[in-house]
């Protein structure tokens, strides 16, 4: 008995496309062809296999009526309470500062708009991601330098009225900035009525009517950002196998894609909003399911990637990111019974009773409050008789 | 498509960003066909998002999106296009 050539075996297994995963369409190829090298297939037993693996597939997929938000729900809330409490770590990558374990985690549910901790992962193009110096410029390209960053010492001169600003020699040399640059800047950030004069590294600036002036134009120069990307407060560069990355702590995603040397195709930060923004609803689906994964991981749960993107989907379904909880997943249930047991119950009766709401008792808990079987599993399924008498649902 | 376009960032391409592609009309009501389901019932999709946008998405339209998928190699998925 000879064995079916190779090209039948691609062409047989080609056909369940559609009807199984690609992957294992791709992977039963790989196999059978394999096999086939060192021993005949007939075109018999390639039938079988065929028909053992669709059957396979088919008895592990999830059942109709199967409660996979409450098993997701479990599956992530139960390995949750081995999950460390502490909200900062050092950890990983150098000295920045990374929030994890549980915090992280309710912060992406949350999807607060501003992380505790934003970070970015900015890769680099080809010539700068190959050389350590000009990754390094970038870098400092990149790191926002503010006022408070060169002064070593900042009076407020109540004689004259004015402010007196010492730089920081060393640290204008560290930040490839002079006195006349940071004048400059000043000047076009204060306005055209304010005086700045420059002697060496002292800067009088004369502007104030009165003290309270005064006062708020002192904090108001502190925060003056001289140079870099807006927010990004600390920049790290770092080898990854064979390319230089920058690290960032603090996040401003739409800044840095403008950068010249920046890789547009790989930069990423961990603020799901900004995302959404600037990359898409998709994206941000995606990147929810990698934050929250590498966050279980990280703590060396596992937890099956399908809880987390059913997660991922609810949150992302109506084409922006809705948080669980109040106001997202959890409070824009159609049901006014489901929303009322979950939380603030006397405000969702009420507000319910006051539009006229309607509650067709269709979910699992509003069976519950009214104690009707709940449509899951058996359920779900309702029977419709066909007969002398016939009656639609 | 207004005057910010110019100056944004054409998303495609990105590692986080999956091939969107519209339906055409025939395509779209297949879709409804073989999930039984009302436009209205897919997941959703802004045309004001930025993928929406790069590739003309307009409300009422159906995009499928090319996933790459942890689980099953490559998935389809597709995303009614509402106002927003």
């Amino acid at each position: 008995m000879t064995g079916v050539s190779p090209e039948t075996i691609r062409s047989e297994v080609r056909k369940l496309r559609g009807e199984v995963p690609d992957s294992v369409v791709e992977e039963l190829e790989r196999t059978l062809l394999r096999v086939g090298k060192e021993r005949a297939i007939t075109a018999e037993a390639l039938q079988r296999v065929i028909e053992a693996v669709k059957e396979a597939h088919l008895s592990s997929l999830v059942e109709p009526g199967e409660a996979v938000g409450t098993v997701a729900a479990q599956s992530i809330g139960e390995p949750g309470t081995q999950m460390t409490l502490r909200t900062f770590h050092y950890a990983g990558v150098a000295e920045l500062n990374v929030t994890l374990g549980l915090p992280r985690l309710i912060e992406i549910l949350d999807t607060r708009r501003t992380p505790s901790a934003a970070l970015m992962t900015v890769y680099l193009e080809p010539p700068y991601s190959k050389d350590k110096d000009k990754a390094r410029a970038i870098a400092q390209e990149i790191e926002m330098t503010t006022v408070e960053d060169l002064i070593s010492e900042m009076e407020t001169d109540l004689m004259n009225m004015q402010l007196l600003l010492s730089l920081s020699r060393s640290r204008l040399r560290q930040k490839e900035l002079t006195p006349s640059k940071v004048k400059e800047v000043l000047s076009r950030e204060l306005g055209p009525k304010v005086e700045i004069n420059v002697e060496e590294t002292k800067l009088r600036i004369k502007a104030a009517e009165s003290l309270s002036e005064l006062r708020r134009l002192a904090a108001r120069v502190r925060k003056i950002k001289l140079k870099g990307v807006k927010d990004v407060t600390k920049v790290v560069v770092k080898k990854e196998g064979e390319e230089w990355v920058i690290y960032t702590e603090g996040s401003n995603f739409a800044e840095i894609l403008k950068m010249k040397g920046v890789d547009k195709k790989r930069t990423t930060t961990n603020n799901i909003r900004e995302i959404e923004e600037i990359l898409g609803i998709e994206a941000a689906r995606n990147a929810l399911i990698r934050e929250m994964s590498s966050t279980l991981r990280e703590q060396g749960l596992e937890v099956d990637i399908r809880h987390i993107m059913l997660v991922a989907d609810m949150m992302t379904v109506k084409g922006e990111v809705r948080q669980i909880g109040r106001h997202g997943v959890s409070g824009e249930k159609s049901s006014v019974l489901a929303r009322a047991a979950f939380e603030i119950t006397l405000k969702h009766l009420l507000e319910a009773s006051l539009r006229g709401e309607e509650d067709r008792l269709r979910g699992v808990t509003e069976s519950i409050i009214t104690g009707n079987p709940i449509p899951l599993g058996t359920g779900s399924v309702r029977l419709v008789m066909q007969g002398g008498r016939s009656e639609r649902e | 498509m207004g005057g910010r376009m110019s100056e944004e960032l054409d998303p495609r391409g990105h590692v986080l960003v999956p091939e969107h592609r519209v339906l055409s009309k025939e395509e779209g009501e297949e879709v409804l066909r073989r999930y039984r389901v009302k436009p209205h019932q897919l997941p959703l999709i802004k045309s004001s998002d930025p993928v929406a946008r790069a590739i003309g998405a307009k409300p009422g339209d159906i995009v499928e999106i090319k996933r790459e998928s942890f689980t099953a190699g490559r998935a389809l998925a597709y995303r009614y296009v509402v106002e927003g």
